[in-house]
């Protein structure tokens, strides 16, 4: 293989590895403010893929973008009330199931409503435009995915680090209860981590299925637990560990595509799981507990 | 100020507050001293609402609260220092302190800053430190300077002296009465039976959810059966 191809498959890979990322983020932030895995969340991002098909039929991209978000965060932030929400007090093995059961009433209404025929994703012109830089060439979406994934998650530590927002969601993910004694509402911090992950969701389903042209009720479940195994392989709770754990499995598992071993790229995404489970089970950035000195 | 009438509160079936009564003035210190397991922290829990109780009413102010949520407390100057100081581990004592001012949005807290800081010139020293890394006398400082940047009327304080040093302890209660002399009115519950009563204007003894005594704080530190029951004197 030429130097060109290695970069170009890298390109390819850092751009699929910036979509996987966003919708770690939303694994970890919801694991980290309610220690619950959101089985649901490949689902969302699946859904946001309809969502987009169906929006674009009749309204332009700028308008369905936006419009698109705001489904999907109103589908995402519906879930946390109707299936989460009631089970707060509950042990943390019903709620886990309870997201299990989200998951394939979605799969389910999804067929049942469009059909498991796939169905074709809209384009949005300027985003399939080829570009070239020097031998590299590739669709302004493939560079501009880790751009924007960069510049969201830049945007995202900023909201959590220094904002005051931000500095409740760090306190309820660490304690329920002091932090309703400071007054905060649970309920409303818990709402806000579920639009920010919806919102990266639904951007992550755009980027995403821009590259691949079609969606099916299923689309969701594979890259819904790759992402799983990134927010893991980074740490789960840690934003940068998401962001880190899903730009290697793109990159990984495009490489082992170009070298002819497409068979076994899915199979490396959980052998990879399974490996860091046995030899570093908080992931690369993983939640240390502050010791004191 | 905080007035409890016939209040039960049970977990599961369980009783763990069978029916108290008890009144905080304006202005008082007040303890509530018992054993493990009496239900005095059953008793804080259930007046800042993260227990419902069973029946009863308490009233603050003149207003019902029995079932009014957590946030709206805080927000009407009840504020809890939780047993175990619960700061936020991750949060530095800064970001700590802000958030004990949480309602208060929008407003300049510089002043409140300096007040805390002022109280605990410890704090100001490690204002940038994760407050997991604070020693246990540390942490309490920083648990009730952060529920003083609430302005709070009522602070209720559950075993503000457990697991601290003897001296650590003298600094705690001499920071009690020092919030006291700012005008703040203090609900005290301790082990320490002790200290407890000798700072509070009135105490009351729970022994398994039933207030078996109450009286002046001088007066229990002088009673014959507290002495016994709780400071280790013997009976003569």
């Amino acid at each position: 293989m030429s130097l060109t191809t290695i970069l170009q498959h890298c390109l390819t890979g850092i751009s699929l590895g910036g979509a996987y990322a966003l919708i770690a983020i939303g694994y970890t932030m919801v694991y980290g403010i309610l220690r619950l895995i959101n089985f649901a969340h490949g689902e969302i991002f699946m859904m946001a893929g309809y969502f987009m098909i169906f929006s674009m039929a009749s309204i332009p991209w700028f308008i369905s973008v936006p419009l698109v978000t705001a489904a999907t965060i109103i589908l995402g932030v519906a879930i946390e009330r109707a299936a989460y929400k009631p089970l707060r007090t509950a042990p943390r093995m019903s709620i886990m199931i309870s997201a299990i059961g989200v998951s394939y009433l979605l799969q389910n209404l999804a067929t049942y409503l469009f059909t498991a025929i796939p169905k074709g994703y809209p384009e949005i012109p300027f985003l399939k435009k080829i570009f070239r830089i020097g031998d590299l060439s590739a669709s302004l979406v493939t560079f501009l995915t880790p751009v924007l994934t960069i510049i969201l998650v830049f945007l995202l530590m900023q909201l959590i680090n220094h904002t005051k927002v931000g500095m409740a969601m760090r306190a309820v993910s660490k304690d329920f209860e002091t932090s309703r004694l400071m007054g905060i509402k649970i309920d409303t911090i818990i709402s806000i981590t579920f639009v920010i992950g919806s919102a990266l969701a639904a951007i992550g389903s755009i980027l995403y299925f821009t590259d691949r042209m079609s969606v099916t009720p299923f689309s969701g479940t594979l890259p819904g637990l790759k992402c799983f195994v990134a927010a893991v392989f980074g740490g789960i709770g840690s934003i940068p560990g998401a962001v880190v754990g899903g730009f290697v499995i793109g990159v990984v598992e495009t490489l082992l595509v170009a070298m002819g071993y497409s068979t076994f790229s899915d199979a490396f995404t959980f052998l990879l799981l399974i490996v860091m489970l046995l030899f570093r089970p908080t992931g690369l950035f993983g939640e240390k507990s502050t010791d004191k000195v | 100020m905080l007035k409890i009438s016939d209040l039960y509160v049970a977990y599961g079936g369980i009783e763990a507050v069978k029916g108290i009564s008890l009144e905080v003035p304006d202005g008082a210190i007040v303890t509530l001293i018992g054993a493990n397991g009496a239900g005095k922290s059953t008793t804080l829990r259930t007046i800042c609402g993260l227990v419902k109780p069973k029946s009863g009413s308490i009233s603050y102010l003149g207003e019902e609260i029995t079932n009014v949520p957590t946030e709206q407390l805080v927000k009407k100057g009840i504020t809890l220092v939780p047993e175990g100081r619960r700061v936020f581990p991750d949060l530095t004592v800064e970001e700590n302190l802000k958030i004990g001012a949480y309602l208060r949005s929008g407003e300049d807290l510089t002043e409140d800053f300096k007040w805390i800081y002022d109280l605990f010139p410890r704090l100001k020293e490690r204002s940038w430190q994760p407050a997991g890394t604070l020693s246990g006398g540390e942490q309490q400082m920083l648990a009730v300077g952060r529920a003083l940047m609430g302005h709070p009327k009522l602070m209720m304080m559950d075993e503000p002296s457990l697991g601290l040093a003897p001296l650590v302890v003298q600094g705690i209660f001499d920071i009690i009465k020092e919030v006291h002399k700012q005008g703040v009115t203090i609900l005290l519950i301790e082990q320490n039976a002790n200290m407890a009563l000798r700072i509070a204007d009135y105490g009351y003894v729970l022994e398994t959810g039933v207030i078996t005594m109450d009286n002046t704080g001088a007066a229990l530190l002088s009673n014959e059966e507290v002495r016994a029951a709780y400071l280790g004197k013997k009976r003569k």
